[in-house]
């Protein structure tokens, strides 16, 4: 199987790469990792004009500390992701999800931004993004701005990224003495989640003070579990506790039915693998 | 087309591709590279792995014009120049870590890879490592042997290696 033709652009600079993809015709593909694009290239279910890849961008590849956040460039890999000290000292929630994205291949190809940007609702990251409250930063011809983690997923593989515009970091806010854990089910390796639970919790003493919970494949976007961190804000850190918030896990989604799994199956995980989730990350 | 500069298998090649042409369709179709064979043409399966740049990568996700300026290293690239096999090979032949040998090229092309990050694999971690490795003979179990012997090889790790290497030669 072999893609339509298409023209290629190879910027080396973000500003090359934004003027590529004005200058790229009607239909224009950003090629990060390429880990998703170009299997969807091979089944010709896209046919791009113009492939702009951002493999040699190298100011877009990379963490760095800025103040109280961290900052990865979008086209940092899977596997430099899972080995950055950064991310292990800040935002561990991120290298432990990403241990769990498809292979080792796969991982030195795919990159955190193309991840996030694909939007795919089985996708690992951009729950955890959400939980962690990231920001992402945008850049277009006019210049640059941030959207939140809340605004950024839209819908079904869609994004709040407009037209011409390119997502070139995301700013994630450090995490320090916070537990954190990723509880992914699928049935087979490599394969997506079927459903996924990010945790994020702090503790104070015998209390959870504070809990964040984002729920990967439980609706066309990542979600959190709103009802879940009400619960736990303040709860006692036990496992009874953490049970009854996790038995509602599945308030206000609307997860698909597939051939993996119907709806109320999804619905059932949420709620054992919040518990799961949150029970790790509190240390209990 | 595009003109591309790669180093293959310790050789430089000057080649035109159209931006379309997959790494593994370069790989067999230009340079005669067959070693490498296509799988299941969806990323799933791994026979295509290659190293890229010393990583590895399913090459029938990547375009032949990204490996412009990178090295790559084949499954024919990987023995010494005299004919010996590699480590990883020669641990698949001693440990029948094949059957019908189609998925063999990808397998030990990541299972270097997984040696060079971690030259102590426990089973577990032989199985997680190789996860992006389909083989429906095996059972795999001999795959994790052989993938166990050769780093142990590769590390200095077995007394017994170069006795063994002389007997099979």
């Amino acid at each position: 199987m072999i893609p339509a033709p298409f023209a290629y652009a190879r910027p080396t600079t973000v500003d090359e790469a934004l003027q590529a993809v004005a200058s790229g015709g009607e239909d224009v593909k950003i090629l990060a990792g390429g880990q998703s694009l170009i299997p969807v290239m091979r089944l010709r279910l896209a046919a791009p004009e113009t492939v702009v890849d951002l493999t040699k961008v190298a100011e877009l590849r990379g963490v760095r500390e800025e103040g109280d956040a961290i900052v990865v460039g979008a086209m940092t890999t899977h596997s430099d992701v899972i080995t950055d000290p950064l991310i292990a000292r800040y935002a561990a929630l991120i290298a432990a999800a990403t241990e769990t994205v498809a292979d080792r291949q796969v991982r030195h190809r795919g990159t955190f931004g193309g991840a996030l940007a694909h939007a795919d609702p089985a996708g690992d990251l951009p729950a955890v993004a959400l939980a962690l409250d990231a920001e992402f930063v945008i850049a277009g011809l006019s210049g640059r701005r941030t959207v939140p983690a809340a605004e950024f997923f839209v819908d079904y593989l869609t994004t709040a990224l407009e037209e011409g515009e390119l997502l070139v970091e995301i700013r994630v806010p450090k995490h320090e003495g916070w537990g954190m854990h990723y509880e992914k089910f699928n049935r087979v390796a490599q394969a997506w989640s079927i459903v996924a639970v990010a945790a994020v919790v702090r503790r104070e003493g015998d209390r959870i003070a504070e809990a964040k919970i984002g729920l990967t494949n439980m609706g066309p976007t990542p979600l959190r579990a709103r009802g879940v961190e009400e619960a736990l804000a303040g709860a006692e850190a036990t496992a009874d506790a953490v049970a009854a918030a996790a038995a509602r896990a599945a308030e206000n989604t609307s997860p698909s039915s597939d051939l993996n799994a119907q709806a109320d199956y999804r619905h059932h995980l949420a709620q054992v693998l919040t518990r799961r989730a949150v029970t790790a990350a509190a240390g209990l | 087309m595009s003109q591309i500069n790669v180093r293959v298998d310790g050789v430089d090649y000057t080649d035109d591709v159209e931006p379309r042409t997959l790494l593994v369709h370069y790989l067999r179709e230009q340079l005669g590279k067959v070693g490498t064979v296509v799988g299941c043409d969806t990323s799933n399966c791994g026979a295509c792995t290659v190293h890229l740049d010393g990583e590895a990568v399913k090459s029938c996700t990547v375009f032949a014009v990204q490996a412009d300026g990178s090295e790559v290293t084949t499954i024919e690239g990987i023995g010494s120049a005299d004919g010996a096999l590699h480590p990883m090979q020669k641990a698949f032949h001693e440990m029948h870590g094949l059957q019908c040998g189609f998925c063999t090229p990808g397998m030990i092309m990541a299972s270097i890879d997984l040696v060079n990050d971690n030259p102590d694999p426990s089973e577990d971690e032989v199985r997680e490592g190789i996860e992006g490795n389909l083989c429906r003979c095996t059972g795999y179990q001999n795959i994790v042997r052989a993938v166990q012997q050769a780093a142990a090889e590769m590390n200095g790790r077995t007394a017994g290696a170069a006795e063994t290497m002389g007997a099979q030669a």
